[in-house]
């Protein structure tokens, strides 16, 4: 058991001590594994630069900030726009310039001063029951009396749904966006929670008719990746892209940024430009159904049944500095209790 | 010579506590940092409700395990029935059951579309479950009813090594003195077991007042959820640092309160040799109701889930086999839980028997500070650490500077030894609380007699106190390594680079919904769990 122990904390250690040498970078990630491995792999494939990953949750800021001028990470991956901003606001990144990721990524999908880049889009859609006579909808209707008792979402508070809300605000302003969550409140069949993917289950099993969830679930479900169970979950349904009523389709990123204090920064920079190469962009859309950043890469076919995405042309950045109205109002109107 | 040697004693039971006020000390200083306008918003919006939900919950949860806990300790040590032996191991089994795949598993097996209501429907003859469907689950009774089937073994474990190793004369006197099997459980055996009842559930209750994943997964609005709310969605960091410190300080004065209540009521035996408790046989229906009534907690704390989990595991394994880092990912847990687990006892032992080697006021605060790790939220007591662990770092970092060009940076955080500091921190109030609860049971008068027979304090500590906590250590040893396997939001923040173990595996899947990838994860969580119940269990029945 003891030599055990020690090998694991010499591979440990060794890990820490080889962070200097050239052909390795270091991520951090709040994107999960199983979807960040295949990217990583084809990177090394490409470069030979070993990817050394640790993924996190809440906390990543903070981690960094506390390791200061010693933090090990190059590059920081997340999603959510808020997230983004928020490494940004808190001086954990540094500006790139690189011509790769100016051609590829359109101006309003990154910072202006190279600090953060989106990656893959995401589309805040509507699930609705399949038998359903419903082929537009607009985010506004969830509110309408008719949905009483029939809709299912997950908490108020989940980065997501504080996007939609914060979207929504600034769209509409702070007042009539906390009579429309007071709207869906009235309107849900149960108690706000749970997964976006529960929304499928939900009205599978007959709990509610539509449900608001992230466009890739569906096509994870549909792909089987989720196992054969969730294949059934979401035969019983459909997917509606809605729109604002003077707008488009809310959508949020995925991104990255270059640390700091990245202590291999020539690297971190290769990932980045890596991650917008047509074989990332394709992996992006084909293993996780998301939309691709980078224009002129299809998306999986299974997400282009959807029909034509129509993305909304309020600013990113706009929603992430309403994030913190839109949660206080969803506690407002007491949203998930 | 003794004045010395106490304040050696003095000295490690304040160090032992300075280790898990650090983190708390970091997280006042990340409060102090904010204002105070959050706490308007919060008066107005939020507490009421997140109040009344936190204490429905707790009531809830606190009644089942003390009943359940309790109930089935009293008919293991104290009686004979069918299927008795068995029982008496398997209803440690929930402990190895995390309750974020306790309430996963359930709301696949009870939902709409599972396989329960399925099967009802079939028999009932409607075909969809628009036409017919039982309550969601997903309500606080069905939080009540979960936790309190998972978290019931922390009050059962105390008190069965109460019963198992004390109070047999005390019993056995009532017996014979003609009281029935009602008026020995209210008069003698509740009152004996108090210190352990407490003991547990306060864990239990710490448990479920941080649970987060159950909680998400079921739609209950605890206090935990706020602080959360707070600090990841408006990025509030001190904000959430007032919240959490706000509840510790309500939990600490309830504990104080339960102490308090029981000052005076010490129920220590006398220094013979403490005999077994025999056991009563019981007979026809009593016996089997007996047997109903142990066996039922384990079907639905631990026989269920673990059942689906290996339907589950099952099919990811004939469809892909078993991942090969998974057994890597196995082993670096039970190697970080393991150490964990050594230091957290080594150290609990230690701070409980200060005060009685020391008795002063600085030894008994120093042992009630070295449990308040239990009652922060996991990730908020990781945060906590981080400045602590960063700031040694440096300093290790500095003192390395001295003799090597290129010192390596963050040794502690990068080799995994922050992430065991973490465990301990938080699981320290499992050991404290179970040995202290143990060594209560211990005259004292024995502590004199040793020391007028000459022994110093560290001999009393030697050859009184560790023999005589060996059945708690063992106990508090298992629970803390089972709470180490199952740990999540601190290993996911604390771990060094490339680690993952069993827990983090399965939140990365989950995370993406690949449920089925996590299943095999997800059992060997729970066999790793089981292999100390196993071990451990024929200690505590000594």
């Amino acid at each position: 058991m003891r030599t055990k122990l020690l090998g694991l904390f010499g591979a440990a250690m060794l890990v820490q001590a080889t962070t200097a040498t050239a052909e390795e970078l270091n991520l951090y990630t709040t994107r999960e594994p199983k979807l960040v491995e295949p990217l990583l792999e084809s990177f090394k494939t490409d470069t030979g630069i070993t990817v050394n990953t640790i993924f996190l949750k809440d906390g990543m800021p903070e981690r960094i900030e506390q390791e200061g001028a010693a933090s090990p990470a190059d590059v920081l991956m997340t999603v959510d726009i808020g997230n983004l901003v928020d490494l940004v606001d808190r001086g954990l990144t540094q500006p790139v310039q690189s011509e790769v990721l100016s051609a590829a990524i359109p101006e309003n999908l990154r910072d202006k001063e190279g600090n953060w880049f989106a990656l893959s889009l995401r589309a805040r859609a509507l699930y609705a029951a399949k038998d359903l006579d419903l082929t537009s909808f607009q985010y506004e209707d969830l509110a309408k009396p008719e949905w009483k008792g029939k809709v299912c979402i997950r908490s108020g508070q989940h980065p997501y749904n504080v996007a939609l809300t914060a979207a929504y605000i600034t769209h509409h302003g702070a007042d009539e966006t906390k009579a429309w969550l007071e709207g869906v409140k009235a309107n849900l069949a149960r108690k706000a929670g749970g997964g976006d993917r529960d929304v499928a289950r939900d009205i599978m099993g007959g709990i509610c008719d539509i449900g608001i969830a992230n466009t890739y679930y569906v096509g994870l479900m549909r792909s089987g990746a989720g196992g054969p169970e969730q294949e059934e979950w979401v035969k019983s349904i459909k997917l509606v892209l809605p729109t604002f009523e003077n707008g488009g389709t809310q959508v949020n990123v995925s991104g990255a940024a270059v640390a700091k204090n990245a202590p291999n920064k020539e690297q971190a920079v290769k990932l980045l430009e890596y991650l917008v190469s047509d074989a990332a962009q394709k992996i992006y859309a084909e293993a996780n159904f998301e939309y691709p950043v980078k224009a002129g890469i299809e998306v999986s076919p299974l997400v282009g049944e959807f029909g034509e995405l129509k993305v909304d042309s309020t600013d990113l950045t706009a929603i992430a500095r309403e994030r913190k109205a839109a949660s206080e109002l969803a506690e407002q109107v007491g949203f998930d209790n | 010579m003794s004045l010395k040697s106490g304040t050696v004693w003095q000295l490690t039971a304040m160090l032992i506590a300075a280790l898990v006020l650090l983190p708390v000390a970091a997280l006042v200083g990340f409060a102090l940092q904010g204002s105070i306008g959050l706490w308007p918003h919060l008066f107005r919006n939020v507490l009421a409700n997140a109040l009344a939900q936190t204490a429905v919950l707790l009531a809830g949860v606190g009644t089942i395990v003390a009943v359940l806990g309790t109930i089935t300790a009293w008919l293991i040590a104290g009686f004979d029935f069918p299927g008795r032996r068995l029982l008496g191991w398997a209803l440690l089994l929930p402990l190895a059951v995390p309750t974020y795949i306790i309430a996963y598993a359930y709301l696949d097996i009870l939902h709409p579309v599972g396989p329960v209501q399925s099967l009802i429907r079939d028999l009932l003859g409607y075909d969809s479950p628009r036409d017919f469907r039982l309550p969601d689950i997903r309500s606080m009774a069905g939080c009540i009813l979960l936790l309190g089937f998972v978290l019931y073994p922390y009050v059962y474990l105390p008190v069965r090594a109460l019963f198992a190793t004390q109070a047999a004369n005390l019993l056995e006197a009532s017996r014979t003195l003609g009281a029935g099997p009602v008026k020995v459980f209210w008069r003698i055996v509740l009152p004996l077991a108090r210190p352990a009842i407490a003991v547990g559930m306060a864990l239990a209750l710490m448990e479920t007042l941080n649970d987060i994943g159950a909680a998400e997964f079921l739609g209950v609005r605890t206090l935990t959820v706020s602080v959360y709310s707070t600090w990841i969605n408006r990025t509030d960091l001190p904000g959430a640092a007032q919240i959490a410190i706000v509840m510790l300080l309500i939990v600490i004065s309830l504990v104080l309160v339960e102490r308090r209540a029981r000052k005076g009521q010490r129920y220590a035996g006398n220094a013979r040799r403490l005999l077994p408790l025999s056991r009563v046989r019981l007979h026809g229906p009593s016996a089997w109701a007996a047997t109903v009534f142990c066996a039922l907690p384990v079907l639905l704390g631990f026989a269920a889930p673990a059942a689906y989990l290996v339907r589950q595991a099952w099919r990811r394994f004939v469809f892909s086999g078993i991942p090969a880092r998974i057994w890597v990912e196995a082993g670096q847990t039970a190697a970080l839980a393991l150490i964990a687990t050594v230091i957290a006892v080594g150290l609990g032992l230690l701070v409980s028997a200060a005060p009685r080697l020391h008795p002063a006021a600085s030894t008994r605060i120093a042992a009630r500070i070295s449990t308040i790790g239990y009652a922060v939220p996991g990730t908020i007591l990781a945060i906590g650490l981080l400045p602590v662990i960063t700031f040694a770092d440096r300093q290790i970092s500095g003192v390395l500077g001295w003799f090597t060009e290129a010192a390596p940076q963050l040794i502690l955080l990068g080799s995994g030894a922050g992430l065991i500091y973490a465990y301990v921190a938080r699981f320290l109030a499992i050991s404290t609380g179970g040995i202290e609860a143990g060594m209560e049971r211990v005259p004292i008068s024995l502590d004199h007699a040793a020391r007028s027979l000459g022994q110093k304090p560290s001999g009393v500590f030697r050859n009184i106190h560790v023999p005589l906590s060996w059945s708690s250590m063992a106990a508090a040893g298992l629970l803390i390594f089972v709470d180490c396997v199952k740990e999540l939001p601190a290993t996911l923040l604390l771990r060094p680079l490339n680690v993952e173990t069993l827990a983090t595996h399965l939140y990365g899947e989950a995370a993406r919904g690949t449920y089925e990838d996590a299943s095999i994860a997800a059992l060997l969580i729970v066999l790793i769990g089981i292999l100390p119940v196993a071990f451990l269990s024929r200690s505590i029945r000594a």
